[in-house]
């Protein structure tokens, strides 16, 4: 078993160096990376699955003369479970890799690519094993950077930079809020290892907790993308190459859900009530606006990166009921909970992944994100439109797919606050849930609007009228995650038997395997309802079959002519005369423009007389209300403060000496004061 | 008589029964309108016609387009299978609770307004974008009702639901369920297409939404799309009965309690049709853009539902 994890560290750390021995920009170099990251992502699974099914720890450690003691890697299920959704995303993405590169074949650094992706795989696989936090800082910073430098590996395009930037700095702000609440865990516990934050975490008094909690909340929140924080999520993920943005929607954020976990549940000791209440309101907002946003999006991999908002805001809306239930000592339920987060967490980087695969392949074949210049691929591509569809009806939580199980799964989470969960849970759980199923039907209507207008009808420009299949290699890639989206669901109850034991470890109780999967049922804990994925598929399938043979018996084969569409008796349809994107999520703009706050500027030109118009310029905005009312602000005022600090900065070597000098002798005064 | 073949045979009875509420309503708009309107043989005649008739597709159409009727009707008919129907127990209730219900729906849903995009028209557009936009907000409406039920009845299935309702006392129900009959009795119009949300009457561009999206559908496609339709109006006109006029379901599957259950059963979803029929009737069809405040009303409905069980308790 060990052997699969050597194997996996050691390939990747092969595979960042052997696109050098190549030519840096050739065909040779991109095979050896992206197939080595293969390999390395097969050893994962393996390694990750044998523990996860045995049960038992496996522990790596790196003695010698480290800075601040022994490098130590703990792979518990917990980690396990990690993992594995990180090597399984990285297995199929990296195949997806070997095809989707060659578009920077003679253009761009492969070496390079495959050098930055192997760190950032390799670092998250770090972070959610290692158990000291200095190393997972360590870590944390390696992944934030190596995947800064994928963001920006199209420098030649301003956007990529900009984004590069905004995410550079966003990533390390919250980056600061960890190291805080690392620190003051440090500082109550004496140590850096996590065994001793978790010792002391019952010593912990509720000051210091409340602010390690919010510190952890900001911190991770950032790397996940929790509404307010998300701003440079939208911006970063679509800039970097589609396989990437596949991981860091599919698995990076889920790192700081990792963290975050590990925090709430195992440094933090018992949790305070307003912790819950917090989680839920950040969940449902994400959620929510996460979604609507994506809803308005015509750019497929900005309309991607805004629906894992939404999903982080789902994992989260487990993770609040989590810590409510655990306030309320129902620890089975807390358990149950942390169960419906867990598997949604492994649901949404199988369909995300593919998602954004498949959007990797539109973009290498019809060279277009926006929405509004595709259409009629699934003649051109039929291999991406199947597993495209696969992903958006996952997506969109539809039985018989993986979405629908774990959706299904925190639809029973909320609704256990049914039965009293401190004041208003009770009214508020339901209320949730059905912001839930409102959140699903946007998503349906956010994905119909992405698979239908740029998968069917017309091509809408010449890009997607050239468009072409893509390699096999990519196929392939998308696959298996499309084949995933459908086993994940038709395996829940297995799956369940393991996160059953991850959860129940967490949440400090034993799940009893039985009263959450019997055979091939999932049993919701609310009273006797059953449900069971498998039986859904085949019921559809039976149905499936037996409608579509039953009319052939009855009446026969029947003649079926093509013919153009009803055009009205105007004749010649064009691909212009097409429902357009923006036009399709137009009623929503409109119901919920209290939100949007659309606005509109329609420029005429002419020569003179309105009749002899010679130009027409159309401009639709929405206003982003975060973006508009927290960070215009604080922007402006931080700009307004460094011009006030611009005064002392006077260009003089000599008066900057001498500030060093007196906030030495401030530092020493006030050290001298203190331990005196 | 054999639990698995009677649940059959129920659900089969509802498939049949489906085109003659459509029937009953069709008539009385007639006889509102001093028209004679359709016999009862028509409805099955039209249905029976369509699957004979040879089809027209669009050139511009994918294997999406050929898919969606079947799709649709299986979706449909799973669902439909969920629900008890003249006794408490139905065909497929195992296989999971109100939520996949709902969900089932919505993967019908999902063909159907990607079928209107399809053929790259513009009315399979519109019908698609306004379908999904007023089922977005039909949806949470839905669920919250049943939550609302689901409350009072301890359980999210629907077998369990009718059970729990069936065994009540009758004034119990009404009283706390009433303001979620409104609520689902809003979301029947609309899921259905019925007035004052959609015009099932109509072929303008302005008004009409299920219409567009299955535009260009003909033949037994469109046989398929139709009946399902009719089906899926049924279904919910049952899940109206099962939960707020419970009485005389059969809970044995002795032919003396199926043949009151079957009695009792006809007057309540013909009752219920006469209601969807009188508000078609007595209204216009609202501007699509009025439509989801109908549907919030739904939305609150349920709200107020919920409330009213938590502060009067559920012990009453």
């Amino acid at each position: 078993m060990e052997l699969f994890f050597y194997a996996q560290v050691l390939l990747h750390c092969l595979g960042g160096g052997a696109g050098f021995l190549f030519d840096q920009q050739s065909e040779s170099a991109n095979r050896a990376t992206h197939f080595l990251a293969v390999a390395a992502g097969a050893a994962g699974v393996v390694f990750s699955l044998a523990i996860l099914l045995t049960g038992k720890p496996w522990i790596f450690e790196l003695q010698g003369s480290l800075p601040v003691g022994p490098l130590r890697f703990v792979i518990d299920p917990f980690s396990a479970f990690f993992v594995l959704t990180i090597s399984f995303l990285s297995f199929a993405a990296s195949l997806f890799a070997v095809g989707y590169t060659r578009e920077y074949q003679r253009k761009k650094n492969i070496a390079l690519l495959g050098f930055f992706y192997h760190i950032f795989i390799l670092a998250m696989l770090a972070v959610v094993t290692v158990q000291n936090a200095f190393y997972f800082l360590f870590f944390w910073e390696l992944m934030s950077l190596a995947s800064y430098f994928l963001v920006v590996f199209e420098h030649e395009k301003p956007e990529a930079r900009s984004a590069g930037t905004l995410y550079l700095i966003m990533t390390h702000i919250g980056t600061a809020f960890i190291a805080a609440a690392f620190l003051l865990l440090y500082v109550h516990s004496g140590s850096f290892s996590f065994d001793a934050f978790r010792f002391a975490a019952a010593t912990l008094s509720p000051a210091v907790k409340n602010a390690v909690f919010l510190a952890a909340l900001i911190g991770f929140g950032t790397k996940a993308g929790v509404i307010p924080l998300h701003i440079w999520l939208p911006q970063a993920h679509p800039q970097a190459p589609s396989h990437v943005s596949a991981l860091m929607s599919g698995v990076m954020i889920k790192t700081a859900i990792y963290a975050f976990l590990r925090f709430l549940f195992g440094f933090l000791g018992e949790p305070f009530a307003w912790w819950g209440h917090v989680v839920l309101a950040l969940a449902i907002l994400s959620t929510l606006l996460g979604i609507l946003y994506a809803l308005m999006e015509n750019d497929l991999k900005r309309l991607l990166a805004f629906s894992s908002i939404e999903n982080i805001g789902i994992i989260l809306l487990g993770i609040g009921m989590a810590l409510v239930f655990r306030v309320f000592h129902q620890p089975f339920n807390g358990g149950f909970a942390l169960m419906a987060a867990l598997f949604h967490v492994i649901n949404h980087a199988a369909f995300k992944g593919l998602l954004f695969l498949g959007t990797g392949s539109v973009l290498h074949s019809a060279h277009t994100r926006q929405i509004e210049n595709l259409g009629g691929l699934i003649r051109k591509m039929p291999w991406t439109a199947v597993c495209f569809l696969t992903g958006a009806m996952a997506i969109s939580a539809l039985p018989p797919l993986n979405g629908f199980v774990s959706e299904w799964l925190t639809f029973m989470a909320l609704l256990l606050g049914f039965h009293g969960a401190g004041a208003g849970m009770p009214f508020f759980s339901p209320v949730l849930a059905s912001l839930l199923g409102l959140a699903g039907a946007l998503a349906a209507t956010c994905f119909i609007k992405v698979f239908g207008i740029s998968f069917l009808g017309k091509p809408r420009s010449e890009h997607a009228v050239q468009a072409r299949e893509v390699s096999g290699s990519m196929k392939l890639g998308m696959g298996i995650l499309a084949v995933s989206c459908l086993g994940l669901s038709l395996a829940a109850p297995q799956a369940l038997k393991i996160l059953a034991k991850i959860a129940g470890t967490l949440a400090g109780t034993d799940i009893p395997v039985e009263t959450v999967t019997q055979r091939i049922f999932l049993i919701s804990p609310l009273n006797s309802s059953l449900f069971s994925p498998l039986a859904v598929a085949l019921v559809l399938l039976a149905l499936l079959a037996v409608i579509m043979a039953l009319p052939r018996i009855i009446f026969g084969k029947k003649l079926v002519r093509t013919g153009p569409s009803w055009d009205c008796g105007m004749p010649a349809l064009s691909s212009r005369m097409q429902y357009t994107a923006t036009g399709f999520s137009k009623p929503l703009r409109r119901i919920f423009s209290f939100l949007y706050q659309p606005t509109r500027r329609v420029e005429l030109e002419d020569e003179g007389h309105e009749m002899l118009r010679t130009a027409q310029r159309f401009e639709a905005r929405i206003t982003h209300p975060v973006d508009e009312w927290v960070y215009r602000p604080l922007a402006a005022l931080v700009s307004e403060l460094s011009q006030k600090a611009k005064r002392i900065q006077t260009g003089h070597i000599q008066l900057y000496l001498s500030y060093i000098f007196i906030t030495l002798i401030l530092l020493l005064l006030f050290l001298g004061g203190h331990s005196s | 008589m054999n639990p698995v073949l009677l649940s059959f045979l129920q659900l089969l009875f509802l498939m049949i029964l489906a085109p003659a509420i459509s029937w009953f309503i069709k008539k009385m708009k007639a006889a509102s309108q001093n028209r004679i309107g359709p016999k009862l043989a028509q409805v099955y005649a039209d249905l029976w016609k369509l699957c004979r008739k040879d089809m027209v597709i669009s050139e511009t159409a994918s294997w999406i387009f050929h898919a969606m009727p079947f799709v649709l009707f299986a979706a449909t008919l799973a669902a439909a299978s969920m629900v008890p129907i003249l006794w408490n127990h139905s065909l497929f209730g195992f296989m999971g609770d109100a939520i996949l219900f709902v969900y089932l729906l919505a993967l019908g849903r999902f063909f159907i307004a990607l079928a209107a995009l399809d053929t790259g028209t513009t009315f399979g557009g519109m019908g698609s974008s306004r379908e999904m936009t007023l089922s977005s907000i039909a949806e949470p409406a839905l669920l919250l009702s049943f939550f609302a039920l689901g409350f009072h009845a301890r359980t999210l299935s629907l077998e369990g639901m009718t059970a729990h309702f069936a065994n009540a006392s009758s004034l119990q129900i009404l009283f706390f369920t009433s303001l979620a009959f409104g609520s689902l009795l809003i979301v029947t119009i609309a899921e259905s297409g019925r007035i004052p949300v959609d015009n099932p009457a109509t072929h303008l561009e302005l008004t009409m939404i299920h219409e567009a999206m299955i535009l260009e559908y003909s033949g037994r496609y469109l046989a398929l799309i139709e009946w399902g339709h009719q089906i899926k109006q049924l279904v919910f006109l049952t899940l109206l009965a099962d939960f707020f006029f419970p009485w005389g379901i059969a809970t044995t599957g002795g032919a003396a309690a199926l043949g009151l259950s079957l009695v009792f059963y006809l007057a309540k979803v013909f009752g219920l049709a006469f209601v969807i029929g009188w508000i078609e009737i007595h209204s216009a069809k609202l501007r699509l853009f009025r439509a989801p405040d109908l549907l919030t009303v739904a939305f609150v409905l349920a709200i107020l539902s919920l409330l009213g069980q938590l502060i009067i308790g559920r012990g009453v």
